[in-house]
C-alpha cells in the first residue's frame, strides 16, 4: 500500500506539480487508508469515491495543462467536509434524522471556493447533530473513535473531520467551530485546527447553529497547510452580509518569520488549581520553549472568564432555538405523520431531533422568553461586551495570548454523556475566543503519559491570524509532535 | 354614559421593488406557485438574507415625507412563531430600532385639519401562502412562497383617530402619500396595502386608554369603516351591558359584515424577537438621509397649496384633485396642454368622475386622456359646439377615445352660429306660442327662458344659445 495519503498539502502539490505522482493516485490512496481503517474511525458520513475520482481525473488535466507553476493550490487535493456544510447533489445530514435524506440544491460558499481551486471530495465527516457537542457522541448516526485510542473520543463537534485527518483518511478537513468545535477535536487528536475571526470565512452553506459564533475553519496536518487552506477559503462574500470586507493577506508568507521579541500574554484565569497536571506540564513546557525562541511571557487578565461558559450556552442556545425551527417537516428532511399540523410538527421534531438538540432549543426558547429575555438573553449580550473587552485590553500589551486548547486530552466513550454540564465544560478554554471573535488556532503540544495528545492555543487580535500562523509554526517546527502518528 | 373611540392603525405596505427583500427573487405579482422562490424563499438549512438596499431607501423615504427622524443606527429582529407559510419559523422583522420614528401627517375632515402621529416605520419580509384544496381522495394543503420575502413596511399609527371617518382619511393620505413616493402600489384588493386596526373605547374625558381589540385582515376602505364600526358598536354595547372588554384579536369577516375573536390574550404569541445575527445592524449616515430627502417628489400638500396659488382654483377642488396622485397628474396634463383650470377641474369633478363610477372604475383604470378633453374645451371656446352639446360629446369621447372635433363631425353636432338660421328659428318660435309672446310682451320676462328653450329644442340643441337669446330679446322688443 503507497503511502501517499501521509502527504500534507504542500507536500503533496509539490509532487503533483513535479508530475511524480497524479492525483488518481493520490486519491486511490487515501481511499485504500480509508477502506483500511474507516470500520474503526468511523469519520465519515458519506463517502463520495465516484465523485473524488471524476474530481481528480479533472485535476489531472488541469495539472498536465498548467504543470509546475500556475496551478491552484488545492488542486487534486483530497478534502474532507464536515457534514454541516452545504455540497450541492450530495448528502447533507448535520449528523441529524431529520436531514438524513437532505440533499443540498446550493454549494456552500466555503466548497464553492475550494471546487474553483481544484479540490477533491473525500466525503462528508461525522459531528455531533447540528454541532452541538464535544465527543461526537451526539451524532444521530455513530459515535467517531479517538484513532490514538479507540475507546475514546475525537473531541467535537468537528470530531469526524479531526480524526479523518488524524487517520491519514484525507489530506486535511474542514470543520466549524462555535465554542471550539474545530480546535478541541484537533486538540485532542493531534492536529492542527484553526478558528478564524468571525467574518474571515463566509458562512453562506454552513448549516447555522450559533449565528453570531459559527465560523469555518481548517483541519489540517501542520501550520502550513492551515495556511494554505485559509488562503483559499477566506474572504468577503456577497452573500454573507457579515462577512467582513478586508482584504485576505497571503497567510503563508509570514511562515518561518523570527518570533524573537514577540510578546506572549499568559492569562492567569486558564491556569488554576484542579487543573489536569499532564496539561498543566505540556503547556507549560511549550512556553518555555516559545521563550527559548525569543517570545516574551507576560502575565495578563482576562477577568471574565469565568462567565464566559455561561453566556455562551445563554448566546448559542438562544441563536440555535430559531435557526433550527425551521426543521418542521413541512419543505425537506423527516416528515413524521400527525393527525393534524400541530401533531405533525411536534412529531417532527420529537423523532428528528436528539436529546442535546432538545435541550439546547428548550434552554434557548426560555431565555428568549417574554419575562426572562432581559434577564437571560440581554444580561448575555452585556457579558459578551465585556469579555471582548477583556481581549482587546489584554492586546494592548500583548501579541498573541497562549492556552490550553482543552482541560483534558480525550476521554472514554460514554464518560460524560450522563452529565451535560461536565460535557459542556470541554470547551471552557475555547468558548471566551468565539464570543469574543477573535482567531485562535490549536497545535499539538505533547502527549499525556496514556500517549494521548495535547493541544496548545495562540489566541490572536482580530483579523491577526498571520501573527497565530507565525508563532504557531515556530513552535511547530522547534518540535516533533506533529511526526508521531498514531498506531491504527 | 357617553364614550370616546381610541383607534390606531398598523398600516402594510408592499414595496414596488423588482426583487425580494433577503434575496434576488422576482416580486412579480401573479406567477404560478413557487415559481418565484429559490433557497433562499425556502428556508433551506445554511442560507442566508442579504438586504436589498432598495428596501432601506423606501423605508426612509417614506420616513422622511410623514415628517419621521430615520434612525442612524437600526436593526433587524427575528420573530419567532411556526407556521407551514413561515419556511424559517421566523419573520425577519424590526423590533428595537426601526428605520424610522416619531413622524405625523395631517388629515383634513370637514374642513378641519387633524395631525396624527406616526410611532414608527419598519422593514420585514413578507411570509407566503397557504392554499388548501380537496382533491379526491383526501384533503391537502398547499404552500406557495412566491410571496415569501416581498418587502413590506409596517407603518404604525399613535392611538390619535377617534372615529372610522378619521381612520379613513388617514389611510386614504397614507395611501396617496405612499404612491406619490412610487414606493407602493396602494392596491388593497391584491394585497400590497392592508391594516390591522387597534379600536378601545374610554368614557369621555378619560385619560387611561381603554382595553383595545386588534382588528385584523381589512383590505379595503370600505371594510375600514365597516369593521370599526360594527367593533365600535359591539363594544359600546358589552360596556352599556354593564360587561367589560377583553383583550383579544378579532378577524373582520367581510361576507357577514361582523368581527370574530380569533385569539384571546392568553394565547397570544410570544414570538421572542431578539436582534437578527445574520444581518448587520445598518448605519445610515446624514449624507445618505439628505440626498434621499432631496430626491423626494412633490407631495399632496405641497401639491394642493401649489394648485390653489398657481392655479386660482377653489381649496375644495385642490383638496379633490391632490387626493390622489393619478387625479393630479391627470389635471397638470391638462392644464400643460392649454385647458383653463378651472374648467379642467370643473369637468374631472363632474362629467368625468361621473362616468368612471357608472363603471366602477378607480380614477387609475381610467383610460381617457386628458388630450381628450383639452381638444373638446377648444371646441367650446371657439363656439363650434356648446356647453350643453359637449356633454353628449363628452361621453362620447369618453367611450370611443375618438378626437371631439371628429365626433362633433359625425354627428352633425357643430353649433349654429349662422345668424340667418337662428333667426328662422326665433322665428317660427315667435310665430307658434303667441300666448307666451303676448304675456312677455305685458312684462312676465322670465317667459324668454321658455322661449329660448323651445329653439333650442327645434335646433336639437345646436343653436348658440347667446345668439339665440339676443336675437329672440331683438324680435320681442320690434
Amino acid at each position: 500500500m503507497s503511502s501517499l495519503h501521509t502527504l500534507t498539502i504542500s507536500e503533496a502539490q509539490k509532487l503533483l506539480r513535479r508530475k511524480e505522482m497524479t492525483a488518481g493516485e493520490l486519491a486511490e490512496s487515501v481511499f485504500q487508508r480509508v477502506n483500511a481503517v474507516e470500520e474503526k474511525v468511523k469519520a465519515f458520513i458519506t463517502l463520495t469515491k465516484e465523485t473524488a475520482l471524476s474530481m481528480a481525473d479533472e485535476a489531472q488535466k488541469i495539472i498536465h495543462v498548467q504543470g509546475e507553476s500556475g496551478a491552484p493550490s488545492l488542486l487534486g487535493i483530497p478534502l474532507a467536509v464536515k457534514d454541516n456544510m452545504c455540497t450541492k447533489g450530495i448528502l447533507t445530514t448535520c449528523a441529524s434524522k431529520i436531514l438524513q435524506n437532505f440533499v443540498p440544491p446550493y454549494e456552500s460558499t466555503v466548497t464553492s471556493r475550494l471546487k474553483k481551486d481544484g479540490y477533491v471530495l473525500v466525503g462528508k465527516t461525522n459531528l455531533d447533530e447540528f454541532a452541538m457537542g464535544s465527543s461526537t457522541e451526539n451524532s444521530g448516526f455513530h459515535t467517531t473513535r479517538n484513532p490514538w485510542d479507540l475507546t475514546r473520543i475525537p473531541g467535537g463537534s468537528s470530531g469526524g473531520s479531526a480524526a479523518a485527518v488524524c487517520a491519514d483518511e484525507c489530506i486535511a478537513a474542514l470543520g466549524s467551530d462555535t465554542g471550539g468545535s474545530v480546535r478541541q477535536p484537533a486538540a485532542l487528536c493531534g492536529v492542527v485546527g484553526l478558528k478564524p475571526t468571525y467574518g474571515r470565512v463566509s458562512r453562506y452553506g454552513l448549516v447555522a447553529y450559533a449565528s453570531s459564533l459559527d465560523q469555518i475553519g481548517p483541519i489540517t496536518k501542520d501550520v502550513r497547510d492551515s495556511a494554505i487552506l485559509l488562503n483559499v477559503i477566506a474572504g468577503h462574500d456577497p452573500a454573507d452580509s457579515t462577512s467582513a470586507p478586508v482584504p485576505v493577506p497571503d497567510f503563508t508568507k509570514v511562515l518561518g518569520r523570527d518570533i524573537k521579541g514577540m510578546k506572549l500574554g499568559i492569562p492567569k484565569e486558564y491556569f488554576i488549581e484542579g487543573m489536569d497536571k499532564e496539561v498543566e506540564h505540556s503547556v507549560k513546557k511549550a512556553i518555555a520553549t516559545l521563550e527559548s525562541l525569543g517570545a516574551i511571557p507576560v502575565e495578563v487578565s482576562l477577568p471574565h472568564t469565568g462567565y464566559a461558559v455561561a453566556t455562551y450556552y445563554v448566546l448559542a442556545t438562544s441563536e440555535a432555538s430559531s435557526n433550527l425551527a425551521r426543521y418542521d417537516g413541512v419543505k425537506y428532511g423527516l416528515r413524521a405523520g400527525g393527525k393534524d399540523l400541530m401533531d405533525m410538527y411536534m412529531s417532527t421534531r420529537a423523532q428528528g431531533f436528539g436529546a442535546e438538540i432538545k435541550r439546547r432549543i428548550m434552554l434557548g426558547t426560555y431565555a428568549l422568553s417574554s419575562g426572562y429575555y432581559e434577564a437571560y438573553y440581554k444580561k448575555a449580550q452585556r457579558v459578551r461586551t465585556l469579555i471582548k473587552k477583556d481581549f482587546e485590553e489584554a492586546f494592548t500589551k500583548v501579541d498573541i495570548i497562549v492556552t490550553p486548547t482543552a482541560p483534558t486530552a480525550a476521554f472514554k466513550v460514554g464518560e460524560k454523556t450522563a452529565d451535560p454540564l461536565q460535557m459542556y465544560l470541554s470547551d471552557i478554554f475555547t468558548i471566551s475566543v468565539n464570543l469574543a471573535g477573535v482567531p485562535a488556532i490549536s497545535v499539538p503540544c505533547g502527549f499525556t503519559s496514556e500517549g494521548l495528545p495535547v493541544g496548545l492555543q495562540f489566541i490572536g487580535k482580530h483579523f491577526d491570524e498571520e501573527s497565530i500562523f507565525k508563532i504557531a509554526y515556530a513552535y511547530e517546527q522547534t518540535t516533533d509532535w506533529r511526526k508521531r502518528r498514531p498506531a491504527l | 354614559m357617553k364614550y370616546e373611540t381610541v383607534i390606531g392603525l398598523e398600516v402594510h405596505a408592499q414595496l414596488l421593488t423588482e426583487t425580494k427583500i433577503f434575496c434576488g427573487c422576482s416580486t412579480k405579482f401573479g406567477a404560478g406557485p413557487n415559481t418565484q422562490s429559490c433557497q433562499i424563499c425556502i428556508g433551506m438549512p445554511g442560507v442566508l438574507p442579504v438586504l436589498n438596499k432598495k428596501v432601506l431607501e423606501f423605508a426612509i423615504k417614506t420616513g422622511l415625507a410623514v415628517n419621521c427622524s430615520v434612525s442612524r443606527y437600526s436593526r433587524f429582529a427575528r420573530k419567532n412563531y411556526f407556521y407551514p407559510d413561515l419556511p424559517k419559523g421566523y419573520q425577519i422583522s424590526q423590533f428595537e430600532l426601526p428605520i424610522c420614528e416619531h413622524g405625523h401627517l395631517d388629515i383634513v375632515l370637514d374642513g378641519a385639519v387633524k395631525k396624527i402621529g406616526i410611532t414608527r416605520i419598519h422593514m420585514e419580509e413578507d411570509a407566503g401562502k397557504n392554499i388548501h384544496e380537496s382533491a379526491s381522495g383526501g384533503n391537502y394543503s398547499f404552500v406557495d412562497l412566491n410571496r415569501a420575502g416581498v418587502p413590506l413596511m409596517e407603518i404604525v399609527s399613535e392611538p390619535d383617530m377617534r372615529s372610522p371617518q378619521e381612520a379613513v382619511e388617514y389611510m386614504k393620505k397614507l395611501r396617496n402619500i405612499l404612491r406619490y413616493l412610487g414606493v407602493c402600489d396602494g392596491n388593497m384588493e391584491q394585497g400590497s396595502l392592508r391594516c390591522d386596526a387597534n379600536v378601545s373605547l374610554r368614557p369621555d374625558g378619560r385619560k387611561e386608554l381603554g382595553t383595545k381589540v386588534e382588528i385584523k385582515n381589512i383590505n379595503s376602505f370600505k371594510f375600514v369603516e365597516k369593521a370599526l364600526e360594527y367593533e365600535i358598536m359591539r363594544q359600546l354595547k358589552v360596556l352599556e351591558d354593564g360587561g367589560r372588554i377583553i383583550q383579544e384579536t378579532r378577524l373582520w369577516d367581510s361576507v357577514r359584515n361582523v368581527t370574530e375573536s380569533m385569539r384571546g390574550k392568553e394565547e397570544a404569541h410570544d414570538y421572542r424577537y431578539f436582534p437578527e445575527p445574520d444581518l448587520v445592524p445598518m448605519a445610515v449616515d446624514q449624507t445618505s438621509i439628505d440626498n434621499i430627502r432631496s430626491s423626494l417628489p412633490e407631495l399632496p400638500d405641497k401639491r394642493r397649496e401649489r394648485f390653489i396659488s398657481a392655479f386660482g382654483i377653489p381649496e375644495q377642488d385642490a383638496d379633490l384633485l391632490t387626493s390622489e396622485k393619478s387625479v393630479a397628474d391627470w389635471f397638470e396634463e391638462a392644464i400643460d396642454l392649454g385647458g383653463q383650470p378651472k374648467d379642467v377641474s370643473n369637468w374631472i369633478k363632474g362629467e368625468l368622475m361621473k362616468l368612471l363610477n357608472e363603471e366602477g372604475k378607480t380614477f387609475d383604470e381610467c383610460l381617457f386622456r386628458p388630450s381628450g378633453l383639452v381638444g373638446m374645451l377648444k371646441l367650446i371656446d371657439n363656439r363650434t359646439i356648446s356647453g350643453k352639446i359637449a356633454k353628449t360629446v363628452f361621453e362620447e369621447i369618453y367611450r370611443t377615445g375618438k378626437d371631439a372635433e371628429v365626433v362633433v363631425r359625425e354627428k352633425g353636432l357643430v353649433q349654429i352660429t349662422d345668424s340667418g338660421a337662428i333667426e328662422k328659428a326665433v322665428d317660427d318660435i315667435i310665430a307658434g306660442n303667441p300666448k307666451e309672446v303676448e304675456r312677455y310682451k305685458a312684462g312676465e320676462e322670465k317667459l324668454i327662458g321658455f322661449l329660448v328653450g323651445q329653439v333650442m329644442k327645434t335646433t336639437k340643441g345646436k343653436a348658440n344659445p347667446q345668439m339665440v337669446n339676443e336675437l329672440l330679446k331683438k324680435r320681442l322688443s320690434e
